[in-house]
């Protein structure tokens, strides 16, 4: 799939496939007077992980708080596995919401609970399994992503990387199409980072899911990326795969990738 | 002229926000009140907060009625004894206690107790995205973690004030009679004669709206805490001193109409 143009405005996508586990077309939103999403196109393959990049305050969070349907938006169509979320009510989108997991950036673990309680927490609420089935399955998902044995421990007593697991266990108990996390590696050291972008990648591949992930953490983060979707000033600027967007020379991107801002360098010389 | 002009544009803004912010705060309310009547419904949840807001504030209630009780019987004598009148005491620490300070000081203290700790709660919630976690499992977050709350207020702060009335009049005789030598038997009969269920009522009925109003402001000011450390401070700040204008604003109304 080619990339789209490079003129601040992201060109029409083309019309929307069965490829497409989610689309989202001319996507606006305002907080008082100030514009943050500023008509968003983006696709999102199915069964591939997509990456959303871009410096801090271009709208990433805010995008993700929309496909999650933390947030209506003032105008634009939400596509999620065919259906069209923007025009749905509130049970509707509880319908829709059981597709997902969801994995916060500081993990939203709950302080009170164990992170066996966490873990069964989207069974127990939402199903009518039976107790020792969803203690079968809580067991065999902290095994899944490296858990194994801390069952009894709360939140507070596991480390950043730990929780963030945990987290992600919860996410993927109830076998959801889509997964979304937002900045899964905020506040990790490299090797902590590292067996989580393996661990996103192993899971993905296991369970066959779409996944889209914000992230912060360039150029790290395309290894595991199947496509990258950089977003500047409320738009996507750039999508494609992660050679496909590194090799546009867009001089935006590359000054993100390169981790300075618009106009440092020119301010430095004026000084 | 434009800066009149900027003066109204301000004031317009300002009581625009403020309708909208009363407005989400009723909002709040009702659809926590429609929630706790529609399923799916929390039972244990409910029970836990009544073990968090109700059993757990007994001891502190308790102790406070009994210190109002025996106040309320050391200065009650030394006043009554100016005309005489030593074997009113009872009949007036009853009828204060269970008409007024009962419902008052119980709500006042649970509020300080239960009601700052559940805004801390909620607003720490909030701060860690905890409650987005909530609705991004399909799980209604006010049906789940508000109602609960307001149906155990509802129906600890009565039981709560019943238990301090018990405990101040206790302390009433104890001080009133035990230490100051006030008649035991007209105490106990003056209490039994001029006290009446419309009294108790009053005081209860005092006490299932302060439970709702605490429930209510606390649970809306930790639901709504801007997401960072201040935000829940403010937050828990906030939700004492409203709840506790609005306990006592709303004790002159209803002591107005049930009179």
């Amino acid at each position: 799939m080619p990339i789209v143009e490079q003129n601040g405005n992201a060109k029409a996508a083309p019309v929307a496939t069965d490829a497409f586990a989610i689309e989202v077309r001319d996507l606006r939103h305002r907080f008082g007077a100030q514009q943050v999403l500023k008509g968003v196109d983006l696709n999102c393959l199915r069964g591939h992980i997509t990456t959303i990049v871009g410096p801090s305050g271009c709208g990433k969070t805010v995008l993700l708080k929309h496909l999650n349907l933390l947030m209506r938006a003032d105008s634009g169509r939400i596509v999620i596995e065919g259906v069209d979320v923007t025009r749905l009510g509130n049970s509707g989108l509880d319908e829709v919401r059981k597709q997902f997991g969801m994995l916060f950036q500081a993990g939203a673990l709950f302080d009170s609970m164990t992170v066996f309680d966490n873990v069964a927490f989207p069974l127990v609420e939402n199903t009518r399994m039976e107790r020792d089935e969803i203690a079968m399955k809580v067991r065999e998902m902290l095994a899944n992503v490296g858990l194994k044995g801390m069952e009894n421990k709360y939140p507070s007593e596991l480390s950043g990387g730990m929780q963030k697991r945990a987290a992600l266990a919860r996410a993927l108990i109830r076998n959801p199409k889509i997964l979304m996390l937002d900045e899964p590696t905020t506040g990790l050291d490299p090797t902590r980072t590292g067996s989580i972008h393996a661990l996103i990648r192993h899971t993905q591949q296991r369970f066959g899911l779409t996944v889209v992930m914000v992230s912060h953490d360039v150029p790290a983060v395309f290894e595991i990326s199947d496509r990258v979707a950089f977003m500047h000033e409320g738009r996507m600027k750039l999508t494609g795969t992660p050679a496909e967007v590194t090799a546009a020379n867009d001089e935006v991107f590359n000054r993100f990738l390169a981790g300075r801002a618009a106009g440092d360098e020119r301010d430095a010389a004026a000084l | 002229m434009s800066t009149i002009v900027e003066l109204i544009v301000r004031l317009g803004a300002l009581v625009i926000d403020n309708v909208t912010a009363l407005g989400n705060f009723v909002l709040f309310l009702t659809t926590a009140l429609w929630c706790a009547i529609t399923p799916p419904y929390k039972p244990r949840l409910t029970i836990r907060q009544m073990r968090s807001i109700g059993a757990e504030s007994i001891m502190l209630v308790a102790l406070i009625g009994a210190f109002t009780g025996m106040v309320l019987g050391l200065q009650g004598y030394n006043t009554l004894r100016r005309f005489g009148s030593e074997g009113a005491l009872g009949t007036v620490v009853a009828l204060v206690l269970v008409r007024e300070l009962g419902p008052v000081l119980a709500a006042l203290m649970v509020t300080a107790r239960a009601g700052s700790a559940m805004a801390a709660e909620l607003g720490s919630m909030q701060a860690t995205e905890q409650i987005d976690a909530l609705a991004v499992m399909a799980i209604n977050p006010i049906q789940y973690l508000v109602s609960p709350r307001v149906i155990a207020g509802v129906i600890s702060f009565p039981l709560l004030t019943s238990i301090f009335d018990v405990i101040g009049i206790w302390g009433g005789y104890l001080i009133g009679v035990g230490l100051m030598g006030a008649p035991g038997g007209s105490y106990l009969n003056g209490i039994a004669q001029n006290m009446s269920g419309h009294d108790i009522m009053t005081g209860l009925y005092k006490a299932l709206v302060f439970g709702l109003v605490v429930m209510w402001v606390c649970c809306y000011k930790g639901y709504h805490a801007q997401r960072m450390a201040t935000g829940v401070s403010r937050a828990t700040t906030e939700a004492v001193v409203l709840s506790s204008v609005l306990i006592l604003a709303w004790d002159y109304f209803l002591t107005s109409i049930l009179l």
